[in-house]
């Protein structure tokens, strides 16, 4: 409970502090340079360079914080990417070299490849599919709000009520994972989902389909509702049926949109961590780059070369989708 | 949308049918978690969590009193007791054998003949007898096999074992004590700067902002190494710990400002550009239009953004595993679930009981703000596009 109070004791110093220091900051410049000054001249000279300076105090803290916070790191991981296992001794590629033989690095980049293929593309599909069902029927905001749910749920709850989906008992004792228990009423028998190789990645994939769902049907339907009748109607008068209009009416309409889904679910996807790490850790052939990364940066005391390594590579590969939101957010804004 | 086909299509219960089968596949699994925290962790160990609201049967294996226990009756030897109180079980009997090969032979109230004369009986509330004409002899009881079929029962006791005795509740005050500060700090500090990106004009102003769009997909993991580093480097140099939740309240703080500025400088800038132009006109300076104005007007943006930073630093297990130590005092709702499945991967009903302990709070901001996350997600997404 103290600890709770600090908390909330940090909370209101924190805000006290930036109070004190924005309105401190702005009574200070026009302190220092006021615009009815002594002449008028001095007065405007004044003004022009408390207008400039402003916009800085204004910038102040959370260009401090990004640059300390993200900029800063984001840099000294590709110097610390050249450097040996406690960073001091500089040793040119040696662990690109090493990544590049290493099994578990191409293990990973294979397993992360499948992931950007499965869970953007059925996220997206089922997000699509569950938007356009949901907005022809009176219950659809109910059906929308219970799909969306797993949004809110942490990545190692998801795992903890998945675990339990694919929990597996040995042959003769009742299944009390549902998975199981289905497969045994279809005549088939039950397996050790996370254990079996190659395919195990797919059912660590289903939980992050089943979390990013959600995202991708609140976006998607937004877009479906933004299409103009219009074009749908004409689409009905030339005899077009439902799945004609929806797929060639309407998902062309909201190409972009569905990139923008893709995009933000791929960036998502390469970070994915938790769920590697606390359904199997990287075992039975599951790992993926975030978590190899994790690995690296603790094992045996850490090895921060490798482990800045691999975070490089993961940023190397965000980098296009990087490049493509910035220039996007450029357009719209000069359109603007 | 639709509104012709609405009603003339007659596919529609296909539709409902669909969406049916989609919200059930989605909500089964939470459900299944739920059920089974609630459930006595004896049954939830034996039967899945769907036959909780019918009577489940156990098959056990347990032994008469000893020989020297026995009585004397109408000419027969007789062992006879209560084989529920005997083994601590409860329930009612539904069945019994006397061999392994045929557990379940004999309906309660049925005499079963034994080899040599023997007879064995077993009534529903476990009271049995054992007879033989000549006198018992060895050192252990018969053994008897018996089928038990226990009403469903609903208990607490999960939620009570695991906020007091595995930490959950510590790690409850854990959680929030890293959430709060994490999300009320970045609004501050973002909204100010939001504000000057999208309505003061100075050099490299569209430079910022493609920089704030470009660490909104950085990934967490190029920071995680230089930033440890670095926080090692300030404990030993300054001789505090290196994992503190002034920490990782400015590492979340650092981590949600992307987002926190790209979503507020989009819904201020698109604030009426009269309403501020007319207060500066009236001799306003910036601080008092974004105090009395900009603050005020900008409550639905603010509200998305501490949504979702107090779900992402809630839900958060990277950073806090990184920035945040694995004492009792600091290890968060996150890193003792994932302690948990290690150490007590097969204890479900502590298993399921903690996660829904850590699911709630999210799940309850989800269902009463959902309106405010979904603008927030749509400004934050279409946007780009």
């Amino acid at each position: 409970m103290e600890q709770l109070a600090s908390a909330l004791g940090t909370v209101i110093v924190g805000v006290l502090a930036c109070v004190a220091y924005f309105y401190g900051s702005n009574w200070l410049l026009d302190r220092v340079f006021p615009a009815n000054a002594a002449s008028a001249e001095k007065g405007i000279k004044n003004l022009q360079i408390a207008h400039a300076v402003r916009p800085w105090l204004f910038l102040g803290p959370a260009l401090l914080t990004l640059g300390l916070y993200l900029v800063y790191p984001a840099l000294d991981s590709v110097r610390l990417s050249f450097y040996n296992s406690d960073s001091t001794q500089f040793v040119g590629l040696d662990n690109y070299v090493w990544l590049w033989f290493d099994d578990g690095f191409r293990q990973s980049m294979f397993n992360n490849m499948l992931w950007l293929i499965f869970v953007p593309a059925m996220s997206t599909f089922f997000g699509l599919v569950i938007a356009a069902l949901t907005d022809r029927i009176w219950w659809g905001n109910i059906a929308k709000s219970l799909i969306f749910m797993p949004m809110a749920i942490s990545f190692i709850g998801a795992s903890i009520i998945w675990k339990f989906v694919y929990e597996y008992r040995g042959e003769g004792s009742a299944q009390i994972g549902i998975l199981n228990a289905i497969v045994e009423a279809l005549g088939g028998d039950p397996q050790a989902w996370i254990t079996i190789p190659f395919w195990n990645n797919f059912f660590l994939m289903i939980i992050l389909v089943w979390i990013q769902t959600g995202f991708a049907m609140v976006i998607l339907s937004a877009a479906l509702r933004g299409i103009p009748e219009e074009t749908i109607e004409a689409a009905t008068i030339d005899g077009a049926n439902g799945v004609q209009i929806f797929f060639l009416i309407m998902v062309p309409q909201i190409w972009k949109t569905i990139a923008v889904v893709w995009t933000t679910i791929t960036i998502t996807v390469l970070k994915v961590f938790d769920i590697v790490f606390a359904m199997t850790n990287g075992q039975w052939d599951t790992q993926v780059l975030a978590n190899y990364m994790y690995d690296w940066m603790f094992r045996g005391g850490g090895d921060f070369g490798r482990g800045a390594t691999i975070a490089v590579i993961i940023m190397l590969l965000v980098v296009p989708i990087m490049i493509w939101n910035i220039r996007s957010a450029t357009r719209d804004s000069k359109g603007h | 949308m639709i509104s012709g086909s609405k009603t003339k299509s007659p596919l529609m219960w296909v539709v409902h049918l669909s969406v049916l089968m989609l919200v059930l596949l989605w909500t089964l699994p939470t459900i299944g978690l739920f059920v089974s925290s609630i459930r006595d962790k004896d049954q939830l160990a034996v039967s899945g969590w769907w036959t909780a609201l019918f009577s489940s049967e156990q098959n056990v294996i347990g032994r008469s009193v000893d020989p020297e226990d026995q009585v004397f009756k109408d000419g027969l030897y007789v062992l006879q007791g209560n084989v529920l109180e005997q083994d601590g079980n409860s329930g009612t009997i539904k069945a019994f054998g006397w061999r392994a090969q045929e557990p379940a032979a004999f309906k309660v109230g049925e005499t079963a003949d034994m080899r040599r004369d023997r007879k064995m009986t077993v009534e529903s509330d476990g009271s049995y007898t054992i007879t033989q004409p000549e006198e018992w002899t060895g050192k252990r009881g018969k053994r008897i096999f018996y089928t038990i079929e226990t009403p469903p029962i609903f208990t607490l006791d999960n939620y009570r074992e695991v906020l007091t005795a595995e930490g959950i509740g510590q790690s409850f005050v854990n959680s929030l004590t890293v959430t709060i500060p994490s999300t009320v700090i970045p609004i501050l500090i973002a909204a100010f700067a939001s504000y000057a990106l999208a309505w003061m004009h100075f050099p490299g102003r569209a430079v910022l902002i493609a920089v704030v769009v470009g660490l909104l997909v950085v990934p967490l993991q190029m920071s995680l190494i230089p930033l440890l580093r670095l926080y090692n480097g300030v404990g030993s140099f300054f001789g505090v710990p290196a994992k503190t939740y002034l920490g990782i309240w400015l590492a979340h703080t650092g981590f949600g400002l992307p987002l926190a500025v790209y979503l507020l400088r989009n819904y201020i800038s698109e604030l009426p550009r009269e309403i501020i132009e007319s207060a500066r006109v009236d001799g306003a300076s910036h601080f008092d239009i974004f105090v009395k104005i900009i603050l005020p007007l900008s409550f639905p943006a603010l509200a998305s953004f501490a949504i979702f930073q107090f779900l992402w630093v809630w839900n958060d297990l990277l950073v806090a595993m990184v920035f945040l130590g694995n004492t009792e005092d600091q290890l968060v709702l996150t890193g003792r679930l994932r302690e948990m499945l290690g150490s007590r991967g097969g204890n479900w009903e502590i298993l399921t009981a903690s996660a829904f302990i850590t699911i709630i709070v999210p799940l309850g901001v989800f269902f009463t703000l959902q309106r405010y996350l979904v603008r927030g997600l749509l400004a934050g997404s279409v946007k780009g596009g």
